[in-house]
């Protein structure tokens, strides 16, 4: 719409009386020069951007030698699709993949709620040192998780949650920093009046929440799940620190720790399942990149 | 906004049901991260381990002095300040310029923003470590062999350039990881997009009619208006390219080599508490870790603050 303004033909007519190079200067040329430039680049930079998940794709599907060839060939000879059978054969991707989706799925639903309702506190409710606290979750953003990593690990220890998705799942029942500012940005947004008619009628805070509040904001609890989702399908440093038994391995731990009968890297391999391990992420974003996008957009220029 | 309600009864109930909704945060934060911190300080004193060897003590200062003369600490720090000073400015140019193109009026714009944000979601993964790894490779890398094609001697500029060693070569490891975390500029990106959508378009118009060139609508009007989105970029950049872990413990196999050139700090941190069980150790690290984060913040806050264009005055009232 902005750009519509800029090259409405009252604005091009004070060139246009300059007889000289008047059309190399003129507003609607150097719009349509500079958005004709843009595409051609930005075409160029995808390209680049997706060539490495061209890549992957690529490698997947060759032989083992195609894959060691020095000048490496662009596209296998014959694809290969056996190769996901083997290296999912190999190890047991199969149960990695289940683990996987275990764990995201009940971080995801400890982060829906848990964050939900604990910026609904924030968002609506009144209370003297409220803001104070606010600003003190912000500031908990600026601790890097190294800092609490090793006594929560021997408290994790301690009390015997070590090799089990415990010490990941059960932190999240009590709400994220992000999350909580990314849902109390939505809150804020919706009228108040709901809020004061909903106590007229004698309904609880807790039911405002649940009845009122959490059907609005399917958006941005959608966007939370998203968000959620992808990051803990993707994390690495969590579960290599607390799971050590095999069998309930995350796919980014199998993956990193890929055995081979006969040693060596077989990167058809490798490449296979890392990407059946991104795949899930890519169609989750594809389905949902509105709402995802939004999601980020909102956290940063209100930030 | 105050309410149809007796004023004092209302509002400490409300206050009331503030504390219970807040009050799973309240708890997690002194569970998972209150008694933690100040955990961690204790132990950073200590000489804690995990292995029930010797009895752990209070040593004082002393892994903070063991810190100051050991060399692969001062190793870990220049790797992650060095890999911090060139990703994160490139990033943030990389990353606006980009923006710039998108804020053009690009056909097909959802596409470009969404294909260019795809990298950002799995950038942090292990899978594309290991993409990165098999596409530097010195002899059947694709990178390499484009390089070759392109400037090698046989290539289509005889120049007789040869690709380097990547991930292999000590002198090339740091521009490695900084080109795969150039490749996940799509978050940085897409706030950019959003703070410049935010520019209102009267503003370009007028430089427009005083006669302003494209550099100066950009030097004069973009800058000035998103410098708050930089600010932001440019300070969670800062945090996260300090906090990288996943590649470098992947890439090196764990060991941070080749000659220590990818032992980054977090790395370091982690080898000396999960591999070697020096837990009061790690500990001292994680808090100059957070000294440093902390330092560099307040520096690009103070240092910004002449450079950031707020449109209010003052902090705008949370609420």
């Amino acid at each position: 719409m902005a750009q519509q303004t800029l090259s409405n033909p009252t604005l091009a007519t004070p060139s246009s009386v300059q007889p000289k190079s008047s059309f190399l200067r003129s507003a609607s040329f150097q719009e349509n020069f500079i958005r004709t430039v843009a595409t051609i680049i930005c075409l160029a930079g995808l390209v680049i951007v997706l060539f490495p998940i061209f890549w992957m794709f690529s490698t997947s599907l060759k032989s083992q030698i195609e894959a060691f060839k020095p000048p490496p060939p662009w596209l296998p000879n014959t694809f290969h699709w056996e190769n996901y059978y083997d290296a999912f054969t190999t190890n047991p991707f199969g149960t990695y993949f289940r683990n996987t989706i275990y764990f995201a799925l009940m971080v995801v639903i400890a982060e829906v709620i848990s964050n939900s309702f604990i910026a609904f506190g924030f968002a609506r409710l009144r209370a003297p040192g409220r803001n104070f606290l606010f600003y003190f979750v912000l500031a908990t953003l600026m601790i890097p998780g190294e800092v609490t990593l090793i006594p929560q690990y021997v408290l994790f220890s301690k009390i015997g949650w070590l090799n089990s998705f415990k010490p990941l799942i059960i932190p999240a029942w009590f709400g994220s920093a992000y999350l909580i500012f990314l849902l109390r940005q939505f809150y804020m947004t919706i009228p108040k009046e709901y809020d004061e008619a909903a106590i007229l009628e004698g309904a609880s805070w807790l039911t405002i929440w649940l009845r009122i509040m959490v059907p609005l904001s399917t958006p941005a609890l959608g966007v939370v799940a998203i968000m959620s989702f992808i990051f803990h399908w993707n994390t690495y440093q969590g579960p290599l620190i607390y799971i050590n038994d095999n069998s309930l391995f995350t796919l980014s731990l199998g993956l990193s720790m890929f055995r081979t009968p006969f040693g060596g890297t077989p990167w058809h391999w490798y490449m296979a399942a890392a990407l059946v391990t991104i795949l899930p992420c890519i169609i989750v974003f594809f389905l949902a990149q509105r709402f995802f996008i939004q999601g980020i957009v909102v956290s940063g220029v209100k930030g | 906004m105050v309410g149809i309600l007796p004023k004092s009864k209302f509002a400490r109930q409300e206050a009331k049901w503030f504390w219970f909704f807040i009050a799973p945060w309240v708890i997690g934060f002194i569970l998972f991260r209150g008694v933690p911190i100040v955990a961690s300080m204790i132990l950073s004193f200590t000489n804690f381990s995990n292995s029930s060897a010797r009895p752990t003590a209070f040593i004082g200062l002393e892994n903070y002095i063991d810190l100051f003369n050991d060399k692969i600490f001062f190793k870990s720090l220049q790797v992650s300040f060095l890999y911090t000073l060139f990703s994160v400015p490139l990033g943030l140019c990389f990353s606006l310029g980009l923006a710039m193109l998108l804020n053009q009026k690009v056909p097909f714009l959802g596409f470009f923003r969404t294909a260019y944000y795809l990298p950002a979601l799995v950038g942090g993964s292990v899978a594309v470590a290991f993409l990165f790894q098999l596409m530097l490779n010195p002899t059947f890398g694709v990178v390499n062999y484009v390089i070759a094609r392109l400037v090698g001697p046989n290539g289509i500029i005889p120049l007789g350039l040869q690709g380097p060693g990547w991930f292999f070569d000590p002198k090339w490891v740091l521009p490695s990881f900084v080109l795969l975390s150039l490749w996940g500029f799509g978050g940085p990106m897409l706030i950019y997009l959003a703070g410049l959508q935010g520019v209102p378009t009267h503003l370009y118009e007028a430089a427009r009619i005083d006669g302003a060139n494209a550099w100066q609508r950009f030097r004069n009007v973009t800058l000035p208006m998103i410098s708050p989105v930089i600010l932001f970029n440019f300070i969670t950049g800062i945090i996260g390219s300090f906090q990288i872990f996943t590649p470098a413990y992947v890439i090196s196999n764990g060991a941070g080599g080749p000659a220590y050139a990818s032992m980054f700090y977090v790395l370091y941190l982690y080898l000396n508490a999960f591999r070697r069980y020096r837990f009061g150790y790690a500990s001292a690290q994680a808090w100059l870790l957070f000294i440093v984060i902390l330092g560099l913040t307040i520096f690009a806050l103070r240092a910004s603050r002449q450079a950031v264009y707020y449109e209010t005055p003052g902090d705008e009232k949370a609420g």
